[in-house]
């Protein structure tokens, strides 16, 4: 049998801030066929440039071609790809829980404190529950609360995450093309 | 303090500009205050009228490829936008600069589901290098110098420039643009020297390269460089259809054609060299067939100036990424004056093999009807080997590709990667005005011809010299000989019924004539050549005549059949 290579990598990224952008980088995944798991979508850092944080699962080959054919549109600035040891990750959930359950049973209450969630709303309708950690935290949780019957809405937020490396690649890669910009004006 | 102008006076000036000298279009509602300007600037900036807007932007290839300079287009919004998708798609993958100018409804009027009003910037940004919606009169001169810059540079490709109907008729102050810096956009690297040095070594310690030569050669004006490079080491090559012109035919180190329907020897030594040296070509699965056993006991160079284009088909021991004139320059500089005459040699018997076995019956028939190889061959010759071959796409396009003969640079005008049928009468169109000094010889099918035929009109009114062999066969032929080779002769729906070509061309007052018996055919082609202007040579040919040798869709490269 043939061994399945395909893990869960995350694309970051950078680009100008300009319009269209994101279903260009979007296309380069479907035209592939390879699902988006999650997509977040923020200005970064550096002035004037847009960070994606793109999840999908594919073998090490098709990240390599995701990332030079996303490289390849012109407003593109960098992309790279990333498994989970490179990186520092985290994810944002909110849970709407029924109050009435939640007085009826207790175990939901110590549910959402063992796994360090906050309740950050009460009234006689509802409880509104927020969690940041891992995805598999927040499914495990959810997984939990889903068999106690509390859940009234529940959603997650696309991952986001910053590079463990100590250089900043954005930062290398626009210093050489300001310099090739002063060298070209000179000439 | 510059005079106002509207923006389409801008767009006019941005064009001039640009160097821009010649538009393939067609007007229509969104696009008039940019017609109405044209109207004033029609001794600097010729318009061509064509009769359909995918003649427009295949024209506008053709004007491109032949040239080198970019091709423009210019079409109206909604459907004249839509119609140009198709030669958008195929500039693309063929690496063809070219900028469309899409007329677009006004800015207030965008997502109203206007009069033809169509998401252009959407329906073409997966297709084209640069899609942009120009909204305001004030970003006309940077807008068009950026699509330019992005055309023509690096991999070059199309652009396409939407443009609102306000932005036309606002006013503004015009000042010239001039984009050669895009931060985010990096065409053309610095020679990588350790690569560079690396690449000489694995070709200095080579016992039996192979060079397999492409476009990019062609679009880096790279000709000399790859002579230069080839015969210091006494590289034999093979060339992509769209390499066909890099090289002369009868150089005595091009060993032929890649691919599916190329030549034997050059495919089964793909699969025996030790070391195969990609030259500006992005190992399309035409080219390479069965993927799993493609050159597996090779190491592998690839130069390209596409980085995307590095393992993204064949895993490569060597990228030298950057501008081939730059690179093979550069190792050439280092290699060692090698021979590699037995391996030379061995080309031999399978050129001689193809030869008795598919070239010989194919150029020198004694019997029957017509075959295209000699009517191809013949034209030619005629022609000095020195015409500028087009093409468009099925038996008469692998035929041409096989038997023509290239001594010129930029004579190669084929729809390779879209393989789009319709493309050759319009591209040949825009092939006489991009070299108006040479010989413009389009073959092209029965099916094909009608695809694009209201091109006619176009050529009419120009009189723009095109030479068009028709090679009439009554039938879709590449269709109906996959058909009956995979499909059992089951002929479905690839008979054709054809009308009155010769009538057909005396409507539009365009010279004709039809050859039947092979004697007639010299005399024939002559006819043509000395006839100023454009001319259709309609040959009947041999209905179910097969183009050979042929590896079958999937299999191993060098595994060609020469029969069926």
């Amino acid at each position: 049998m043939e061994q399945d290579t395909t893990k869960l990598y995350t694309f970051l990224v950078y680009s100008e801030n300009v319009p269209g952008l994101l279903s260009q980088i979007t296309a380069v995944f479907t035209r592939r066929q390879v699902n988006i798991e999650s997509l977040n979508v923020c200005a970064s850092s550096t002035p004037g440039a847009h960070k994606y944080t793109v999840t999908a699962y594919c073998d090490e080959h098709m990240a390599r071609i995701l990332t030079a054919q996303i490289e390849k549109r012109i407003e593109v600035l960098q992309a790279h790809f990333y498994t989970d040891d490179e990186l520092f990750i985290n994810e944002t959930a909110l849970f709407k829980l029924s109050t009435p359950v939640m007085l009826k049973n207790h175990e939901v209450s110590s549910l959402v404190r063992s796994y360090d969630a906050r309740i950050i709303e009460v009234n006689s309708t509802y409880a509104v529950v927020e969690i940041t950690g891992n995805t598999n935290d927040i499914i495990a949780l959810f997984n939990e609360l889903e068999k106690l019957d509390c859940v009234l809405q529940f959603v997650r937020s696309g991952r986001i995450c910053i590079t463990k490396s100590r250089t900043e690649h954005l930062d290398e890669y626009l210093a050489v093309r300001e310099a090739k910009r002063i060298a070209q004006q000179k000439k | 303090m510059t005079e106002k102008i509207t923006g389409a006076e801008a767009m006019m000036r941005a064009l001039e500009n640009e160097g821009v000298d010649i538009l393939f279009g067609y007007p229509g509602g969104s696009i008039m205050p940019t017609y109405d300007a044209l109207y004033d600037h029609k001794k600097t900036l010729n318009h061509i009228l064509v009769r359909h807007e995918q003649g427009a932007v295949h024209a506008a290839q053709g004007y491109a490829r032949v040239s080198g300079k970019v091709g423009c287009a210019i079409v109206t919004s909604g459907p004249g936008a839509t119609n140009t998708v198709t030669g958008i798609a195929d500039a693309m993958i063929d690496s063809t600069p070219m900028v469309v100018i899409c007329g677009q409804v006004g800015v207030a009027m965008l997502g109203t589901d206007a009069f033809q009003e169509v998401d252009v910037v959407g329906v073409t940004s997966p297709i084209s290098k640069w899609s942009y919606q120009i909204r305001r009169a004030e970003d006309i001169a940077w807008a068009v110098s950026r699509a330019f810059y992005i055309a023509r540079s690096g991999r070059p490709g199309p652009v396409v420039l939407d443009f609102a109907k306000n932005a036309q008729t606002g006013m503004v102050d015009f000042e010239p643009a001039k984009v050669d810096f895009i931060r985010s956009y990096e065409p053309e690297p610095d020679v990588e020297m350790t690569d560079i040095e690396r690449a000489a070594k694995m070709i200095n310690n080579s016992v039996k390269p192979f060079v397999l030569v492409g476009q990019g050669v062609e679009l880096g004006n790279a000709r000399e460089e790859l002579r230069a490079f080839l015969e210091k080491a006494d590289l034999p090559c093979g060339t992509t259809f769209l390499g066909l012109s890099a090289i002369p035919s009868d150089h005595y180190l091009n060993m032929g054609i890649l691919g599916m329907h190329g030549n034997l020897g050059p495919n089964v030594m793909t699969n025996q060299c030790d070391l195969l040296i990609a030259v500006g070509m992005r190992f399309d699965d035409r080219v390479t067939g069965n993927l799993a056993t493609y050159a597996k006991q090779a190491k592998i160079i690839h130069f390209d100036i596409d980085q995307a284009e590095f393992n993204k088909n064949v895993p490569v021991d060597l990228a030298v990424w950057g501008n081939c004139k730059e690179t093979l320059a550069a190792v050439t500089k280092l290699l060692d004056d090698s021979k590699h005459t037995s391996w030379i040699e061995g080309f031999k018997p399978y050129a001689e093999k193809e030869y008795n076995k598919v070239i010989d019956k194919a150029l020198h028939p004694k019997e029957g009807p017509l075959l295209m190889g000699e009517v191809i061959r013949k034209v030619s010759e005629a022609a000095n080997n020195e015409g500028i071959m087009v093409t468009d796409v099925g038996q008469n396009q692998l035929m041409a590709c096989r038997y023509f003969k290239f001594t010129k640079p930029r004579s190669v005008v084929t729809s390779g990667g879209l393989g789009t049928m319709g493309f050759g009468l319009p591209a040949a169109i825009g092939a006489t005005f991009g070299a108006p000094d040479r010989t413009v010889c389009l073959f092209v099918g029965d099916g094909g011809l009608q695809m694009t035929i209201q091109e006619l009109g176009t050529i009419m009114e120009q009189g723009a010299p095109v030479k068009i062999i028709l090679l009439n066969n009554n039938f879709l032929g590449n269709v109906r000989q996959w058909q009956e080779m995979f499909f059992a002769h089951r002929y479905s729906f690839t008979p054709m019924v054809n009308p009155d070509y010769e009538l057909i061309a005396k409507g539009y007052g365009i010279p004709s004539k039809t050859v039947i018996e092979r004697a007639d055919l010299d005399a024939a082609i002559q006819e043509m050549l000395a006839t100023p202007g454009p001319y259709l040579l309609q040959c009947a040919i041999k209905e179910e005549d097969n183009v050979l040798p042929m590896t079958p869709p999937g299999a191993n490269i060098d595994e060609m059949l020469l029969e069926v």
